[in-house]
């Protein structure tokens, strides 16, 4: 193994911890905008423990994408080809979440309001349903051939892993979600949240442990025996900690929870960035896969600068908006007066 | 029709969307930032309406561009693999980059402007602005140094059959990048500039037609007021103020882009010879540029083209800053793309069943001609149009005519319609190449790409169809929406932005209860709010 391709392959394991621990919270609410919200001052409500987060959030997502451009092209290249159909749907959905967290409140009318709930809600769910199909296939696998190009048609990629990812990612943002707002909410939505945490929790870290598990077996490595127990008692610890009362803490258990998990999931697959399900021999990995040593010596140096820049004022954001939101924090809705 | 040709479809429509949205949020943004500045540095209350209506009007779009960027950075891996494994080592560098150095900038501080009225000390929050901003900026120095790459590629070495990157500080200072850059951020701003312009016009006119403000027997304004603060004196100032803000930055901006442009052209006929013969329609060797060329420029055929009407001595000005040298035309550069890229594609399973078929080394010449004359003929007409704007409010105010308020109004397309036109020219005279061949005598040899080789073979073309259906679908309903959107709060001028502007004058604590809605911050900036015994949001979704 090299030693620049196996960096950057802990730097994009890093990028899609940090997008699933930040804009894990960030769909979960989304997606309770129908359902768990009840009337709309709820929904603002909501919208408000996002808000100055949740396009920061996303980026994470874009770095991670380009990063494994710059770093893994052949791995890019492979797994957004051979992913066409369910990467189209993701980026719709985050187009409509997007506007639609942005213009719902922009028009004082209860059926626009009503629709772009819908957006958000559903783009949500989509958008985490297929980047968790897209993480559990590229480390389960696709059926690509010698080029990298994947064979069978339209729809060869879609398998059990396909839904396991995407369930464990969607149930994941939910439990994420509920714990965030139990943090950044009051008053009753507070409380739900609570009951949502304590009565689900147990049930929503399933898929995301069983996909993990799946890779401990698969690829036996002792090490990720311990990692994924790290990550069980962290979801144990946040579970207590809810019950308790001590949100902080509960919300922190949830992220030792996803990076230990994540940790187990990249760890397991190394040094396979996307396995071949027709022939190993065309398995990519962080060797073959990656760019060449001065390319990703430069982005080392931008990471190196850019990581670290990035965590402290994201940091500072999440500081500044640190106060709960509560029903009577929201301002009337005003509609826009044509003179 | 090909899996290749709705590949190229979809990239360019939803390219040239995208980039409906970006020049208005760099244009807007960094014209928001300097209002927000004024305000800062003067208190004066039009400054902060100013802020405040343009502030909105730059979100509403902004997170169209954001929404649709994604598109832009999955798009490459999703329909165009086998140009993503050919160019990853050079060109996922600059994206990379984009996302790390300049989108976690700008939309983090974008959020922290967003929701910091009335939380942040004054200063971070003007400071937030700028940053945000600023790496609106950065982010379109790194998309077109990934971009200019591909007109001219730098850096590299071919190792293995693909080009690997040996100096990345070549590939950040492209003299191609070095003049695309200018040239789109002063085009970007020209967009905001006629935006300014035509929406201030509309609201000067407004209050002529209310009858609020009239004009005097020398000609001069005399502004009146309403009792509602939406409307008041100040409101005038707000308008009078964008408008000439708006026409001198049409103006300069203008300056600016025919300077770059300029260059640009210069290195162009240099860097892709063809391309700027074709934006010509030349297919002889001369000297003039062309006003009107008949001839079926669809046929893409030399042997019936005619140029009827040109500047004897102009092309070789635009080309070499002289009017006697002969610039190459189709007929001469075609024997040299063929003798040195072939005639036929390559017998290579990259090509797929376009294997062995022709090249077509002349672009479409009906879009390299016209996207090059409309390009410049929109950018000078909105240029000459804001500069008689300004001298048509020289005394406070706009005529009553609704005509020209119309125009005005309408005219806010024509930079859009300039900066379109001028990628569509530039991406599409490109061809046949994706990547086009360094012709510097101490270029790099062998480093260019097919288009015809650049598409995701597995990619199938029902997936394709699929995706540029839906995307065109979404696309064209959002753009509805978001004009309509833009449309209602242009419309109710500050106050959309501003409510509590509608409710009387009013002292601070009964501002402070009806602190309403978004953006309604009562802009005392970070004094006076931690003391409140309610906590409402400044800002609320």
């Amino acid at each position: 193994m090299e030693t620049l391709p196996t960096v950057w392959f802990v730097v994009i394991a890093f990028f899609w911890t940090g997008y699933l621990f930040l804009e894990g919270f960030d769909l979960g609410v989304g997606m309770m905008m129908r359902g768990f919200a009840r009337n709309n001052t709820e929904r603002r409500v909501l919208l408000n423990t996002i808000g100055p987060v949740w396009d920061g959030n996303e980026v994470w997502l874009i770095t991670a994408g380009a990063a494994t451009f710059a770093a893994f092209p052949q791995w890019y290249a492979a797994l957004f080809s051979g992913l066409y159909l369910p990467l189209v749907l993701v980026l719709l959905a985050l187009i409509f979440r997007a506007v639609g967290i942005e213009y719902r409140g922009k028009v004082d009318s209860d059926r626009w309001r009503a629709g772009w709930d819908w957006a958000i809600a559903l783009g949500s769910l989509v958008a985490a349903f297929g980047v968790g199909a897209m993480l559990g296939l590229t480390t389960t696998g696709l059926p690509l051939n010698a080029n990298g190009d994947r064979v069978g048609g339209a729809f060869a990629w879609f398998n059990g892993y396909a839904v396991l990812g995407g369930l464990a990612v969607v149930c994941f943002c939910l439990v994420h979600a509920a714990a965030f707002l139990m943090l950044k909410s009051d008053g009753e939505i507070r409380l739900r949240a609570k009951a949502v945490v304590l009565r689900w929790l147990p049930v929503a870290l399933l898929p995301m442990a069983a996909w993990a598990a799946v890779l401990v077996l698969r690829n036996g490595k002792a090490v990720t025996v311990v990692t994924l127990l790290i990550a069980a008692i962290g979801a144990v610890a946040a579970w207590l900690l809810a019950k308790a009362g001590r949100d902080g803490l509960s919300f922190t258990g949830l992220g030792i929870f996803l990076v230990a998990g994540t940790v187990t999931i990249f760890t397991a697959v190394f040094p396979t960035v996307l396995p071949s399900t027709i022939n190993e021999a065309f398995n990519l990995t962080v060797d073959s896969a990656s760019s060449s040593d001065y390319t990703l010596g430069v982005m080392s140096v931008v990471a190196l600068f850019g990581i670290p820049a990035v965590l402290v004022y994201q940091g500072y954001t999440y500081w500044v908006f640190r106060k709960r939101v509560s029903s009577s924090a929201i301002p009337a809705a005003h509609a826009v007066v044509v003179q | 029709m090909e899996a290749l040709e709705i590949a190229r479809w979809q990239f360019g429509i939803t390219t040239v969307y995208h980039f409906l949205m970006v020049p208005l949020t760099i244009g807007l943004g960094l014209l928001v930032a300097i209002m927000h500045t004024a305000w800062y540095r003067t208190g004066k209350d039009q400054y902060l309406r100013m802020t405040k209506f343009w502030g909105k009007l730059f979100l509403i779009n902004f997170i169209m561009g954001v929404a649709t960027g994604l598109v832009q950075e999955f798009q490459f891996g999703m329909a165009w693999s086998e140009y993503s494994r050919f160019v990853g080592d050079v060109f996922g560098a600059p994206l990379a980059m984009e996302a790390l150095l300049a989108f976690f900038v700008e939309s983090i501080f974008l959020g922290l402007w967003i929701f910091g009225w009335g939380r942040l000390p004054k200063a971070v929050h003007l400071l937030s602005i700028w940053c945000a901003s600023l790496a609106t900026i950065c982010s379109a120095y790194f998309i077109l140094a990934a971009n200019s790459w591909m007109q001219h590629p730098v850096g590299v070495e071919m190792i293995d059959g693909r080009p690997v990157m040996v100096d990345v500080w070549a590939v950040l200072t492209n003299n191609t990048l070095l003049v695309a850059f200018p040239h789109t951020i002063f085009g970007a701003i020209s967009v905001a500039g006629g935006f300014l312009l035509g929406i201030s016009w509309y609201h000067l006119w407004k209050r002529r037609r209310d009858g609020i403000d009239t004009v005097g027997a020398d000609g001069k304004v005399i502004v009146g007021s309403e009792p509602s603060r939406g409307r008041d004196a100040a409101d005038h100032k707000v308008w009078l103020r964008s408008l000439r803000i708006g026409a001198v930055v049409a103006v300069v901006s203008f300056a600016g882009v025919s300077l770059t442009g300029d260059l640009q052209a210069k290195l162009m006929f240099d860097q892709q010879p063809m391309k700027m013969a074709a934006a010509e329609a030349a297919c002889h060797d001369g000297t003039g540029f062309s006003i009107l060329s008949v001839g079926d420029l669809g046929s893409n055929d030399c042997a019936d083209m005619v140029a009827v009407v040109e500047l004897p001595g102009m092309l070789s000005f635009l080309a070499n800053g002289d009017f006697d040298t002969d610039i190459r035309g189709i007929n001469t550069l075609l024997p040299e793309y063929q003798e040195r890229f072939g005639t036929h594609l390559p017998d290579d399973p990259i090509y797929g069943e376009r294997a062995g078929t022709e090249i077509d080394y002349v672009p479409v010449m009906e879009v390299t001609y016209w996207g090059f004359r409309i390009m410049i003929t929109f950018g000078m007409l909105a240029a000459a149009a804001a500069a008689v704007a300004l001298w048509v409010v020289r005394k406070g105010t706009v005529p009553e005519s609704k005509w020209l308020m119309r125009l005005a109004v309408f005219g806010i397309l024509a930079p859009f319609g300039a900066n379109s036109a001028g990628w569509i020219f530039t991406e599409m005279g490109r061809q046949p190449f994706v990547v086009a061949p360094n012709p510097d005598p101490d270029g790099i040899d062998n480093v260019f790409m097919f288009t015809a080789a650049a598409v995701s073979p597995g990619v199938s073309l029902g997936e394709l169809i699929f995706s540029l259906s839906a995307f065109t679908l979404v696309y064209g309903t959002l753009l509805v929406v978001e004009v309509k959107l833009l449309a209602a709060y242009c419309r109710g001028g500050v106050p959309a932005a501003m409510p509590e502007l509608l409710h009387e004058p009013s002292t601070e604590s009964a501002k402070k209860d009806d602190d309403g809605g978004p953006d309604g911050g009562d802009g005392t900036g970070g004094r006076g709010k931690d003391s409140g015994a309610d906590d409402v949001l400044s800002f609320a979704y």
